[in-house]
């Protein structure tokens, strides 16, 4: 009796008992299509964070006043009053720092704008003119301030789509004035539209103007809390980095057993950061999804089981007429692989429209891969495998004259 | 004659007719059977030596615990001998694994039950086909095989019914063909009327004289009805784990005369003839 012959009688067992059949599938499919969905989310997440990094680029590092929180203790003197991180600390980084090539500061203003009669609340961030190199966000209209422009604190600004839509509707905002806090301003460019963020919040909500302008004219303090430093490249982040920390010690006459009353952060060590997390919630919701594969797979043992003891009499016959051990091991063990590997087939169809649908009902991305695809079917299959051995090798034991006189 | 010598070295069992000239099918020597119950050894056989020719049509009776079942299981090739030796169609069965045995039940017997034993749920064609299935058989020879096979137990036109759609007599002979389709050697049918009324058995026992007369086709039946065993040629009787009698039947009851003359019960299946 060949393979196939014994395939063909493992389908026909099953078609006999469609509705088990379908219960025990069933298992099986919620198993598959979760492991699926759940790594998909995981991906996608993964993949928005990497490319959301990516966009803001990876030779980036981040200089803020203040120490780092250490196990919840705030050292070092911190957002106390102290003007510790200056323009002119910025200027040397600048000018001393050789794996540097750009640095920014950033200022924020919370701010009212008003354009004719309509009006909006944003964030007025003050920013160096390579802004928007250091970001990589490119100009849609219009041009970024000048080197001059922040020398003479002009009063120009440069806003983002969201303020170009709401308070110029129509109308080119290039050139066209703008009040923020009572104070006019010239709109010189709109930025390339960035979307939403990760979570949710809109990136085009913004304006910028020059750093001297916002310091001297709405803020009227000229503390930094933040500053954007561009490595010469990738490679050069962690030279940056400990060269940035080098120099800000010494100029702030920091003795070495003092901490360092700044922070220098790199975007590289942000993205691994990002990535290990991402990678650990993929793994804890697919080890999730798998508890339910695992519990899938010890209903298709049971059914089995099952299965077995009712058709004990069945067993008996086919040995009676000639079937050997083997051949009614064989039936079993493919009855549970058929049932573990159809369920799989279906999950896989089920997860995939899952992950299809997930972003379009629940705004989360999703990324199908297909290693969670091979993975998921070798897995059903081994499950089949698995949990139907034990009830395929218990048919197989059977003594036929007992079979055969089973009630 | 190794057979004359088993029958010398067991003075108490006469044969009461002589075993006739043919090739035997069936050649039992001294087995002997003992189950072991917990501390207990029952003897289930003690020493039974038989000669079934080809071509013959024997009844084993017996009561229960006689040994006649177990006599039944060895034959089947279902259960092995404790000690002797079973030939069965020139093999020495005796001593097979579980395996070869499963193959030898394949190619050379056909089991019928008092049961019936069919696959529920499964059409009468393909119980008829599983036999082959086992044997390798090509689906085109099963086919045709299977059909060939309910035609001559008279269930034409029944193939795609399943078990549940057939009355007794007609699933008893649904068995039947699914014991012939191999084209065994021996046919082993155990109690095969024990549960059908009086007519549905006389039509049975016609099927089986019918098969044994024109087919030459060797039967075995195990029966302890006194009435059915009439229709066998050679009767042979088991007590105590020992044949007590083994005679020839000088005029077998015939199956096809009897139902001339029975009363046709009117149910559905009867219609349709």
């Amino acid at each position: 009796m060949n393979l196939l012959m014994i395939i063909r009688v493992a389908f026909r067992a099953l078609v006999r008992n469609k509705m088990r059949a379908a219960l025990t599938m069933l298992g099986i499919i919620i198993g598959v299509s979760a492991v699926i969905a759940m790594v998909s989310i995981g991906q996608g997440a993964s993949a928005s964070v990497q490319a959301q990094i990516e966009s803001i680029g990876t030779n980036l590092l981040f200089v803020s006043a203040g120490a780092q929180n250490v196990g919840g203790v705030r050292s070092g003197t911190g957002d106390t009053g102290n003007q510790n991180l200056t323009v002119d600390d910025l200027e040397a980084i600048k000018r001393e720092v050789p794996s540097v090539s750009m640095v920014t500061p950033s200022v924020n203003a919370r701010s009212q704008l008003v354009a004719g009669n309509m009006n909006w609340n944003t964030n007025v961030t003050g920013v160096s003119e390579q802004y928007p190199d250091i970001r990589k966000w490119p100009i849609a209209t219009g041009s970024f301030f000048t080197d001059a422009d922040i020398r003479t604190a002009a009063r120009v600004i440069v806003i983002g789509k969201t303020l170009a839509d709401n308070l110029y509707p129509g109308t080119d905002p290039i050139g066209q004035d703008i009040r923020v806090m009572n104070l006019p301003f010239r709109v010189v460019g709109v930025l390339a539209a960035k979307g939403q963020d990760q979570q949710g919040r809109d990136q085009d909500d913004v304006a910028f103007a020059p750093y001297t302008t916002v310091q001297k004219k709405i803020l009227g303090r000229d503390r930094i809390q933040i500053a954007y430093v561009s490595a010469i490249s990738q490679d050069a982040t962690y030279t940056a980095q400990s060269q940035i920390t080098d120099l800000l010690r010494q100029r702030h006459k920091l003795t070495a057993n003092e901490p360092d009353d700044f922070t220098v952060r790199n975007m590289t060590d942000i993205a691994e950061a990002a990535n290990e997390t991402s990678k650990t919630m993929t793994i804890l919701l697919a080890c999730i999804a798998g508890v339910s594969l695992l519990v899938g797979g010890i209903g298709i043992m049971n059914i089995m089981l099952v299965s077995v003891t009712e058709r004990t009499r069945e067993i008996g016959i086919r040995m009676a007429i000639g079937a050997r051990s083997s051949a009614v091991r064989s039936q079993f063990l493919i009855e549970s692989i058929v049932l573990s590997l159809t369920g799989g087939a279906i999950g896989i169809v089920l997860g995939v429209v899952l992950s299809l649908a997930i972003p379009a009902f629940l705004g989360w991305p999703t990324l199908v891969s297909m290693m969670a695809i091979v993975g998921s079917v070798l897995f059903s299959a081994a499950v089949g495998i698995f949990f139907g051995y034990y009830p395929a090798r218990k048919a197989a034991s059977l003594d036929p004259i007992e079979a055969l006189r089973y009630e | 004659m190794s057979t004359t010598l088993a029958i010398e070295q067991l003075p108490e069992v006469a044969l009461t007719t002589p075993v006739p000239e043919g090739n035997p099918v069936i050649r039992l020597d001294h087995i002997h059977k003992t189950y072991t119950m917990g501390d207990v050894e029952v003897h289930a056989l003690r020493g039974v030596s038989l000669m079934i020719n080809e071509g013959e049509f024997v009844a084993i009776m017996g009561a229960s615990g006689s040994g006649k079942s177990t006599t039944m299981n060895i034959l089947g090739c279902l259960d092995r001998p404790t000690r002797g030796t079973y030939i069965l169609d020139g093999e020495d069965v005796s001593q097979m694994s579980k395996d070869e045995r499963a193959d030898i039940r394949c190619q050379k017997i056909g089991f019928i039950f008092q049961g019936f034993n069919l696959l529920a749920r499964t059409s009468a064609l393909e119980n008829v086909e599983l036999p082959m299935l086992y044997l390798g058989v090509d689906a085109a020879t099963r086919h045709e095989r299977a059909i060939e096979a309910l035609n001559a137990v008279g269930l034409a036109g029944r193939e795609q019914n399943h078990p549940n759609q057939l009355s007794g007599g007609q699933q008893q002979r649904v068995a039947v063909a699914r014991s012939l389709v191999n084209h065994p050697a021996l046919i082993l049918a155990d109690e095969p009327t024990g549960n059908l009324d009086s007519r549905t058995s006389v039509e049975v026992m016609e099927i089986f004289q019918r098969l044994n007369r024109e087919r030459g086709i060797t039967l075995v039946l195990v029966t302890h009805e006194p009435d059915i065993a009439e229709y066998a040629d050679r009767v042979i009787v088991f007590k105590d784990g020992k044949i007590k009698s083994d005679h020839r039947v000088e005029r077998p009851r015939n199956a096809a005369e009897e139902l001339k003359n029975l009363p046709v019960i009117d149910d559905e299946d009867e219609e349709e003839e």
